[in-house]
């Protein structure tokens, strides 16, 4: 994973509740057998009609947010399907932070995997944020990791997040490294497991 | 400290415990299928990594299966793709694979514990939401991304914060006619779409214990659906008698040391929970959902709500987008929504229980004649069951389509889904925006509200249809 730092860019707003996995990403490209290529199928059926043609009036279809790296929406985002291929499509497409009141459980825990950084502010921040993108798409916002700080026009807020996410972000590491370092632990539990746990 | 179930499972699965970072906990059970699981593989061999245990890896095929004419194979090459790499992935690493002709082949959720794999006091994870089903064992049971797919496949654990405890109480007597689903409808609609972030539900009261254990996976299955991450009930008599004999549970001298371990397993009496929540079973009449999202419900004497009936303005919003969805408009009563299909399945509600309840509303009546209904069994074993019952019969008779096992219509990756504009009861657990097929129309029920929705071409009050 590629280390995650501040990230500087302009906003999508997206302001609705529940978004869930199965809009994010079109359950066509859950077929794929890569972790990549997803983008075009992000938010298909809100960003396509029943002929498969770009709606106009679709915000991520608007070329002055085409640039855009930090996704602005509402509460509980990602609820549902545990699908990975949901923060996949978000960073084909080139978001690098999300930021909401809430967010589902699975799909935080999927971004982080990613190096996609889901951000919780609280309501009046994230509907400046919003109101602003809304405004103005060349309106940017600094996501500072470090100093888990996000600054826009008229905006300075903070951000909890859990120091060691915090750590595996800002460092790039790979979790499946992490704990390949306790071998010795993981055997000796293992020696220690009740004989009448299920094997296949 | 008195403890709860969660976090009895849990101090028994710590491998590693750091000041600092998230507990290194032990998986007892990996559950994978062709979705989720392909990414993880290719990660595996790009590293060079193994896979720890594939004595604790279980695999099926269950999410992309066509449901008819099996034998002329898989006619979509993705699909098709998928099965393939999972079934070299398998054989690659010595995991077992219950593959599309094995008749133990059968939604994820289903299999586990109809082999008698799920057990109380296990960690048991899988590439999909839904995990939370074998919580009704009192196994902590939990969905997780590709990339933890990947970590458990190398390790056999996951670094995991312990979530915050929720206790839900529902006591009493259900209303006639309302099941287990009603009651999970029910507590979603209370709690809300998102009311369970962050924390891990243990079901629990005299309506609970009351249930079988194919009511109580019902009612876990779908704690996903207020967000929580797993969903628990402690085990007991019910539990334990289920279990027994099944082929994976426990014999002899190890069936004692389970059962002794099991029975220390539950909530003691002055354990504390972060949250806690209570509602009266004879306040939950069977519920269908009107929205795009499982907490839009109301029950089925009651009307399409309208925006107005909401004081928050997002919500407000959401709700009125919602019903242009749903082509509905505020305030007709439920009872005058026509439907145009009816499914029948899922891992919510796919299991015999859930098929011999409807078959009592079918048996000898016809399905209406704008209603194209359809029975996918929730595995093989169940389809098999169920024709050794004559249930497969019933269906047929009365004008459903009979099906061989799979996720199917509930998040259509197979040939089963809706078309444009076509409405459907169904027995399933997530309503969301083209679940079921794009620009489709999904009303979550139970199985015997599916069933008298599919005689009648709209839904009822099933009371009123048995009275009758």
């Amino acid at each position: 994973m590629e280390p995650v730092n501040t990230i500087t860019g302009t906003m999508v707003p997206l302001m609705r509740p529940n978004v869930d996995t199965d809009q994010i990403v079109a359950k066509q490209s859950l077929k794929r057998v890569d972790r990549t290529g997803f983008g075009p199928y992000l938010f298909y059926d809100w960003a396509h009609d029943s002929e498969g043609e770009p709606r106009t009036d679709f915000v991520l279809n608007d070329p002055a947010y085409r640039a855009a790296r930090v996704l602005v929406t509402g509460r509980n985002f990602g609820s549902g399907s545990s699908r990975e291929h949901a923060p996949w499509g978000l960073m084909d497409w080139g978001f690098r932070a999300i930021v909401a009141t809430s967010f589902a459980d699975i799909f935080r825990r999927n971004c982080y995997k990613n190096g996609l950084l889901p951000v919780v502010l609280d309501e009046s921040a994230v509907k400046h944020l919003a109101d602003l993108a809304q405004e103005d798409p060349t309106a940017e916002v600094v996501v500072d990791l470090e100093a888990q700080k996000v600054t826009a026009a008229k905006l300075e807020s903070t951000f909890e997040i859990d120091p060691f996410v915090k750590e595996c972000l800002l460092k790039g590491l790979d979790e499946i490294d992490l704990t390949l370092t306790a071998e010795a632990e993981i055997a000796r539990f293992e020696d220690s497991r009740p004989r009448y746990k299920p094997s296949v | 400290m008195p403890a709860t179930l969660l976090e009895k499972i849990w101090e028994d699965h710590v491998v590693q415990r750091v000041a600092g970072k998230p507990d290194l906990l032990y998986i007892d059970l990996h559950l994978i299928h062709e979705v989720t699981s392909p990414q993880a593989f290719a990660g595996l061999r790009g590293s060079s990594r193994r896979v720890r245990r594939p004595d604790l890896t279980l695999a099926t095929i269950d999410h992309g299966v066509p449901t008819i004419d099996r034998d002329k194979g898989i006619q979509d090459p993705l699909s098709r793709q998928q099965i393939e790499a999972l079934e070299t992935n398998c054989l690659e690493n010595g995991i077992t694979l219950f593959g599309l002709n094995d008749p133990r082949q059968g939604i994820v959720h289903i299999i586990g514990p109809e082999q008698g794999l799920t057990q109380p006091g296990m960690t048991i994870v899988c590439g999909d939401s839904h995990t939370s089903t074998h919580g009704a064992f009192g196994a902590l049971a939990f969905g997780i991304g590709t990339s933890e797919v990947e970590h458990v496949l190398a390790t056999q654990s996951l670094l995991q914060a312990r979530p915050a405890t929720m206790a839900i109480t529902v006591d009493g007597n259900l209303p006639a006619w309302s099941s287990p689903k009603d009651v999970i409808l029910g507590i979603i609609n209370h709690l809300g779409v998102g009311g369970g972030i962050g924390h891990v539900v243990e079901y629990r009261g005299s309506t609970i214990e009351a249930m079988s254990m194919e009511g109580r996976m019902t009612v876990c299955n779908m704690s996903i659906e207020a967000g929580a991450r797993a969903g628990l009930i402690a085990p007991d008599e019910t539990t334990f008698s289920y279990i027994k004999g099944r082929p994976f549970a426990p014999a002899g001298d190890e069936w004692d040391a389970a059962l002794e371990y099991w029975r220390s397993l539950p909530t003691e009496a002055s354990a504390e929970f972060d949250r806690e929540v209570a509602l009266d079973a004879a306040d939950i009449p069977p519920f269908v959902s009107w929205g795009t999202n499982p907490a839009q419900s109301v029950p089925v004497d009651g009307a399409v709500p309208a925006p107005e009936d909401f004081s928050d303005p997002a919500e407000q919003e959401a709700v009125a987008r919602a019903l242009a969805y749903m082509d509905l408009v505020p305030h007709i009563p439920i009872t005058e929504i026509p439907i145009d299909r009816v499914f029948f399945g899922s891992c919510t509600n796919g299991r015999l229980e859930d098929l011999r309840a409807a078959a009592e509303i079918v048996r000898g009546r016809k399905v209406h004649p704008d209603v194209g209904a359809m029975v996918v069994p929730g595995s093989t074993l169940v389809r098999m069951q169920a024709e050794q019952e004559g249930l497969d019969e019933v269906f047929t008779e009365a004008g459903f389509e009979w099906r061989e096992a799979g996720c199917s219509m509930c998040l259509a990756m197979n040939p089963d889904i809706l078309q444009p504009g076509e409405r459907c009861a169904s027995t399933t657990n997530r309503n969301f925006e083209g679940r079921q097929g794009r620009d489709g129309r999904t009303h979550l029920v139970s199985p015997v509200m599916a069933a008298a929705a599919a005689l009648a071409g709209h839904f009822v009050d099933v009371r009123e249809l048995v009275d009758s």
